[in-house]
């Protein structure tokens, strides 16, 4: 894994908001990360730190105010169908088909065919699972299969890169469990370079390659793990000791973020 | 957890929840014509005991048959068919005028957060002043033909419908244009892609609310030396202290309001079928 190419590279980054009263408040303090060709990184931490802030920065929607952030060497301006985001309430299209809506970004595009697009999108209907709902609208799906149409829409595009806020947090348990399984397929099947940021520690472990722990606002990267299991991932994972163990680890690391972020707000500013 | 958690794993046949079977069909029809037709029979009956009770005197309250029998009357004898026509057509290109020059300036209030700062107050202030208090203005710029009852019209529907359709524009969703920017959208693609789609439900809100605010002008548009029209017949009869023929131009407008806003719920229901409606 190490010897694939470095894709996105973050070096020092800051980022601070202006609140409402006019204080500044860093989000960001320092964020130096490489992303390698081919890699799972899921961002993990306490709630309200800056992780949705990083994503933003690296789709395009948002920009640092210090340091770097570059793709291929050039530094990133404007989200483009490059970096695919996938958000917790899947953004789909409600007044497109499930069809329309995994075509969507083909059609933005000149010299691409219709029968093309329609190819490309049954070709993603099938991976994803979504047959026999191509002409529905989203009204009538699940929260699951709404997830699926937001990721065929993304895979349609043949965007390299994955950047995933949180997109299982909606979910019920089974579902989601279902949804993690699809994605390791899905990726199994046509490999992207993944950042997903995510909340549950289990979520991280099953689906990633490696793990960043980051802190309490101003967030910053204070421990990045190797994930030792190799893919496809065995079934049954979940369940093995040393899942178990390295769970509790990283548990207590984002446990003592969180308490520390906890302490921080008790007191009076 | 009300979710079944199934639902992934045994999806409903898409369309499925929203069609009746076939069998119920018109057991349903039915049923909605009754809930259509209670509250009507329901009015119609209380008018018609409400002379029986002494709350008022039975001379200012016509009977329903009354007024049944005057309506026939004036189709009949004075063409009170062709009020009802001029009426529908004053509002209709008050109504369109309106709404072709408000849905444009909408989009760009919504698209334009500075635009939207500095005319926000004046469509509001434009919005508040109800037109009969201009109609004496709308006489001196407009003179006192079919233009000053359009022009009232058009200034009726205009102002109503354009805050429901900016402030529509202005709720789009932002993910919806995240995923669209990320997918390699351009801004003249967002606008045609993504927010003109959203927006259709709000245009259609705002042609119901212009159609109500349009009938509910048009007494005051055609106070203007009106020859015909449903405003000039209840004009002329309330000069004549005719109560009869008050209560039959009202009537009509009422129920040519009704009618026109059934037909923009049908087109509303076709155009917009991909939306979730809370109360279907």
């Amino acid at each position: 894994m190490s010897a694939a190419a470095p894709r996105i590279v973050l070096q020092n980054v800051h980022k601070s908001f202006r609140t409402g009263s006019g204080e500044t408040l860093p989000v960001l303090r320092d964020i130096s990360l490489t992303i390698r060709d081919g890699e799972f990184i899921s961002v993990i931490g306490p709630s309200g730190c800056g992780k949705t802030t990083m994503l933003n920065i690296l789709a395009g929607f948002d920009k640092q105010d210090a340091g770097t952030v570059t793709l291929d060497g050039k530094a990133i301006d404007g989200p483009d169908a490059q970096r695919g985001v996938i958000f917790q309430d899947y953004g789909v299209f409600p007044w497109l088909t499930v069809k329309q809506n995994i075509g969507f970004g083909l059609t933005l595009r000149k010299n691409v065919s219709k029968k093309e697009i329609g190819e490309t999108a049954d070709r993603y209907i099938a991976l994803m699972g979504l047959r026999g709902f191509e002409n529905a609208f989203p009204k009538t799906l699940s929260g699951g299969m709404k997830q699926r149409v937001a990721l065929a829409r993304a895979y349609a595009v043949k965007s390299q890169f994955l950047l995933m806020d949180e997109p299982f947090g909606a979910l019920d348990a089974q579902t989601r469990s279902a949804m993690h399984d699809l994605l390791l397929h899905a990726l199994e099947e046509e490999g992207k370079t993944v950042l997903l940021i995510t909340h549950s520690v289990e979520e991280a472990l099953y689906l990633s390659s490696r793990i960043v722990v980051a802190t309490a606002r101003p967030t910053r990267i204070i421990k990045v793990i190797d994930v030792p299991f190799p893919y496809p991932r065995r079934p049954g994972l979940h369940r093995e000791p040393e899942f178990a163990a390295l769970q509790h680890e990283i548990h207590e690391m984002v446990m003592q973020q969180y308490a520390q972020q906890q302490k921080l707000s008790a007191q009076p500013s | 957890m009300n979710t079944p958690m199934t639902t992934d794993a045994l999806p409903a046949a898409p369309g499925e929840l929203e069609r009746p079977a076939p069998a119920g069909a018109a057991k349903r029809f039915a049923s909605r014509l009754g809930i259509f037709l209670l509250p009507w029979v329901a009015l119609i009956l209380l008018w018609w005991a409400l002379p029986y009770t002494g709350i008022v005197q039975p001379a200012l309250v016509p009977s329903p048959a009354a007024v049944g029998a005057k309506f026939v009357r004036l189709m009949v004898e004075n063409s009170l068919w062709l009020d009802i026509l001029t009426s529908t057509r004053r509002v209709l290109i008050g109504l369109v005028c309106g709404i072709f020059v408000a849905v444009p300036f909408a989009f760009f209030l919504g698209w334009y957060p500075p635009a939207r700062r500095v005319i926000d107050p004046l469509v509001n202030f434009f919005r508040s002043l109800p037109p009969i208090a201009l109609i004496p203005l709308i006489i001196v710029y407009f003179g006192i033909d079919e233009l000053a009852k359009v022009v009232t019209l058009f200034y009726a529907s205009f102002f109503a419908s354009v805050i429901v359709m900016y402030e529509g524009i202005v709720q789009t969703n932002p993910v919806f244009i995240r995923v669209a920017r990320s997918l390699g959208a351009t801004d003249l693609q967002l606008f045609w892609r993504v927010i003109v789609p959203v927006s259709v439900p709000h245009v259609l809100t705002a042609l119901r609310v212009a159609l109500g605010v349009s009938w509910a002008t048009l007494v005051a548009a055609e106070l203007v030396a009106a020859q015909r029209g449903l405003g000039a017949v209840i004009q002329n009869a309330s000069n004549y202290f005719q109560i009869d023929t008050i209560y039959v131009g009202i009537i009509c407008i009422g129920v040519v309001a009704v009618l026109m806003d059934a037909l923009v719920r049908v087109i509303a229901k076709r155009a917009v079928s991909w939306q979730d409606r809370m109360n279907p």
